[in-house]
Protein backbone atom coordinates (compact mmCIF):
# COMPACT_ATOMS: atom_id res chain seq x y z
CA UNK A 1 0.00 0.00 0.00
CA UNK A 2 0.97 3.89 -1.16
CA UNK A 3 0.30 6.96 0.48
CA UNK A 4 -1.04 9.31 -1.90
CA UNK A 5 -2.94 12.33 -2.69
CA UNK A 6 -5.93 12.76 -4.81
CA UNK A 7 -5.63 15.54 -7.06
CA UNK A 8 -8.27 15.04 -9.74
CA UNK A 9 -10.65 12.43 -11.64
CA UNK A 10 -11.09 10.74 -14.97
CA UNK A 11 -14.43 10.54 -16.43
CA UNK A 12 -15.66 7.39 -18.78
CA UNK A 13 -18.82 6.66 -20.23
CA UNK A 14 -16.82 3.53 -22.70
CA UNK A 15 -15.51 1.43 -20.02
CA UNK A 16 -15.66 -2.09 -18.64
CA UNK A 17 -18.73 -3.19 -17.05
CA UNK A 18 -16.83 -3.65 -13.35
CA UNK A 19 -15.91 0.34 -13.01
CA UNK A 20 -19.69 1.30 -13.52
CA UNK A 21 -20.57 3.02 -10.16
CA UNK A 22 -17.23 3.88 -9.29
CA UNK A 23 -14.83 6.75 -9.25
CA UNK A 24 -11.71 6.68 -11.18
CA UNK A 25 -9.47 9.38 -9.50
CA UNK A 26 -5.77 10.51 -10.21
CA UNK A 27 -3.70 10.07 -7.13
CA UNK A 28 -0.53 11.30 -6.89
CA UNK A 29 1.85 8.84 -4.62
CA UNK A 30 4.21 11.24 -1.70
CA UNK A 31 6.48 10.20 0.89
CA UNK A 32 6.27 10.76 4.40
CA UNK A 33 7.03 14.85 3.58
CA UNK A 34 3.97 15.11 1.40
CA UNK A 35 6.06 15.75 -0.94
CA UNK A 36 5.33 13.90 -4.88
CA UNK A 37 7.32 10.77 -5.47
CA UNK A 38 6.75 9.76 -8.82
CA UNK A 39 4.16 10.10 -11.44
CA UNK A 40 0.66 9.91 -11.00
CA UNK A 41 -1.76 7.21 -11.52
CA UNK A 42 -5.32 6.21 -12.03
CA UNK A 43 -7.12 4.73 -9.02
CA UNK A 44 -10.42 3.50 -8.50
CA UNK A 45 -12.04 4.54 -5.25
CA UNK A 46 -13.69 2.24 -2.46
CA UNK A 47 -14.18 4.99 0.08
CA UNK A 48 -15.44 8.01 -0.99
CA UNK A 49 -12.41 9.88 -1.16
CA UNK A 50 -12.11 13.76 -2.90
CA UNK A 51 -9.61 16.29 -4.18
CA UNK A 52 -7.07 16.79 -1.31
CA UNK A 53 -7.62 13.69 0.31
CA UNK A 54 -4.76 11.67 1.46
CA UNK A 55 -5.05 8.13 1.04
CA UNK A 56 -4.00 4.86 1.15
CA UNK A 57 -3.81 2.92 -2.36
CA UNK A 58 -3.19 -0.74 -3.27
CA UNK A 59 -1.54 -1.23 -6.76
CA UNK A 60 -2.08 -4.98 -6.74
CA UNK A 61 -4.06 -7.06 -8.88
CA UNK A 62 -5.44 -9.95 -6.22
CA UNK A 63 -6.81 -6.50 -3.91
CA UNK A 64 -8.57 -5.13 -6.62
CA UNK A 65 -10.84 -8.48 -7.63
CA UNK A 66 -11.55 -8.83 -3.88
CA UNK A 67 -13.04 -5.11 -3.80
CA UNK A 68 -14.32 -4.94 -7.05
CA UNK A 69 -15.60 -8.17 -8.37
CA UNK A 70 -18.87 -8.33 -9.17
CA UNK A 71 -20.18 -11.74 -9.37
CA UNK A 72 -20.60 -13.39 -11.53
CA UNK A 73 -18.17 -11.40 -13.43
CA UNK A 74 -15.00 -12.28 -11.86
CA UNK A 75 -12.67 -10.99 -14.09
CA UNK A 76 -11.43 -7.26 -12.71
CA UNK A 77 -9.48 -5.49 -15.28
CA UNK A 78 -7.90 -3.51 -13.15
CA UNK A 79 -5.04 -3.39 -10.46
CA UNK A 80 -4.90 0.26 -8.55
CA UNK A 81 -7.65 0.57 -5.44
CA UNK A 82 -8.13 3.47 -3.04
CA UNK A 83 -8.95 1.03 -0.04
CA UNK A 84 -8.61 4.08 2.51
CA UNK A 85 -8.83 7.97 3.74
CA UNK A 86 -5.63 8.85 6.20
CA UNK A 87 -6.16 11.30 9.01
CA UNK A 88 -2.46 11.43 10.06
CA UNK A 89 0.89 9.48 9.91
CA UNK A 90 2.95 9.69 12.56
CA UNK A 91 6.36 9.26 12.67
CA UNK A 92 8.78 8.37 15.54
CA UNK A 93 5.64 9.93 17.79
CA UNK A 94 5.71 12.96 15.70
CA UNK A 95 2.79 14.11 13.83
CA UNK A 96 4.55 14.00 10.15
CA UNK A 97 1.07 14.49 7.87
CA UNK A 98 -2.03 15.32 7.93
CA UNK A 99 -5.02 14.38 5.65
CA UNK A 100 -6.35 17.46 4.69
CA UNK A 101 -3.74 19.57 2.20
CA UNK A 102 -2.97 22.62 4.08
CA UNK B 1 -4.17 2.20 -14.29
CA UNK B 2 -2.86 5.06 -15.74
CA UNK B 3 -4.16 7.63 -18.56
CA UNK B 4 -3.10 7.69 -22.65
CA UNK B 5 -3.37 9.12 -25.92
CA UNK B 6 -4.14 6.69 -28.49
CA UNK B 7 -1.48 7.49 -31.07
CA UNK B 8 -1.75 4.57 -34.11
CA UNK B 9 -2.86 1.32 -34.97
CA UNK B 10 -0.81 -2.07 -35.21
CA UNK B 11 -1.70 -4.95 -37.67
CA UNK B 12 -0.37 -8.18 -37.45
CA UNK B 13 -0.85 -11.38 -39.90
CA UNK B 14 0.44 -13.91 -37.83
CA UNK B 15 -0.99 -13.90 -34.57
CA UNK B 16 -1.42 -16.46 -31.50
CA UNK B 17 -4.66 -17.94 -32.15
CA UNK B 18 -6.11 -16.43 -29.12
CA UNK B 19 -4.94 -13.19 -30.26
CA UNK B 20 -6.87 -13.52 -33.68
CA UNK B 21 -9.79 -10.80 -33.36
CA UNK B 22 -8.18 -8.36 -30.55
CA UNK B 23 -7.38 -5.25 -31.77
CA UNK B 24 -3.85 -3.55 -31.25
CA UNK B 25 -3.46 -0.11 -30.49
CA UNK B 26 -0.18 2.08 -30.39
CA UNK B 27 -0.68 4.49 -27.41
CA UNK B 28 1.70 6.81 -25.08
CA UNK B 29 1.72 7.18 -21.69
CA UNK B 30 0.79 10.39 -20.46
CA UNK B 31 0.36 12.08 -16.54
CA UNK B 32 -2.31 14.06 -15.57
CA UNK B 33 -0.80 17.40 -17.11
CA UNK B 34 -0.66 15.63 -20.11
CA UNK B 35 3.52 15.19 -19.81
CA UNK B 36 4.55 11.75 -21.58
CA UNK B 37 5.46 8.82 -19.33
CA UNK B 38 7.40 6.72 -21.09
CA UNK B 39 8.02 5.33 -24.47
CA UNK B 40 5.05 4.55 -26.69
CA UNK B 41 3.53 0.72 -26.09
CA UNK B 42 1.52 -1.75 -28.02
CA UNK B 43 -2.44 -1.86 -26.16
CA UNK B 44 -5.42 -4.28 -26.79
CA UNK B 45 -8.35 -2.66 -27.59
CA UNK B 46 -11.62 -4.52 -26.51
CA UNK B 47 -13.43 -1.04 -26.34
CA UNK B 48 -12.69 0.53 -30.28
CA UNK B 49 -11.18 3.03 -29.05
CA UNK B 50 -9.51 5.27 -31.93
CA UNK B 51 -6.84 7.50 -32.88
CA UNK B 52 -6.79 10.88 -30.94
CA UNK B 53 -8.73 9.37 -27.80
CA UNK B 54 -7.34 9.28 -24.51
CA UNK B 55 -7.80 5.96 -22.48
CA UNK B 56 -6.97 4.49 -19.59
CA UNK B 57 -4.95 1.24 -19.39
CA UNK B 58 -3.42 -1.42 -17.12
CA UNK B 59 -0.14 -3.73 -17.05
CA UNK B 60 -0.15 -7.39 -16.17
CA UNK B 61 -2.07 -10.71 -15.72
CA UNK B 62 -5.52 -7.75 -15.47
CA UNK B 63 -4.61 -6.21 -18.78
CA UNK B 64 -6.21 -9.92 -20.52
CA UNK B 65 -9.15 -9.92 -18.12
CA UNK B 66 -11.44 -7.26 -20.01
CA UNK B 67 -10.79 -8.87 -23.28
CA UNK B 68 -14.17 -11.59 -24.57
CA UNK B 69 -10.96 -14.16 -24.01
CA UNK B 70 -9.57 -13.64 -20.57
CA UNK B 71 -6.71 -16.00 -21.65
CA UNK B 72 -4.88 -14.17 -24.48
CA UNK B 73 -1.50 -13.75 -23.94
CA UNK B 74 -2.03 -9.79 -23.48
CA UNK B 75 0.19 -7.30 -21.08
CA UNK B 76 -1.10 -4.17 -21.77
CA UNK B 77 -4.90 -3.55 -22.02
CA UNK B 78 -7.02 -0.70 -22.41
CA UNK B 79 -9.92 -0.70 -20.06
CA UNK B 80 -11.94 2.59 -20.56
CA UNK B 81 -12.61 5.75 -23.26
CA UNK B 82 -11.56 9.13 -21.25
CA UNK B 83 -14.46 12.32 -21.67
CA UNK B 84 -12.78 13.87 -19.53
CA UNK B 85 -10.06 14.32 -16.72
CA UNK B 86 -8.43 16.84 -14.45
CA UNK B 87 -5.56 17.07 -11.99
CA UNK B 88 -4.79 20.13 -9.95
CA UNK B 89 -1.19 19.91 -8.09
CA UNK B 90 -2.37 23.03 -5.75
CA UNK B 91 -3.95 19.68 -3.71
CA UNK B 92 -0.37 18.81 -2.84
CA UNK B 93 0.25 21.83 -0.84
Amino acid sequence: MILCRVIGNAISTVKHPVFEGHAVMVVQPVGTDGKPRGRSFLSVDSVQAGPGDLVLCAREGNTARQILAKPPMAEVPHHSVILAIVDEVELRGESALTGPGE
Amino acid sequence: MQLAKVIGTCVCEQKYPTLVGVRLLVIQPHDHSGQPDGPPVIAADPLQAGTGDTVEWVTGREAAMGLPNPFAPVDVGIVAIVDDYWGDERYLG
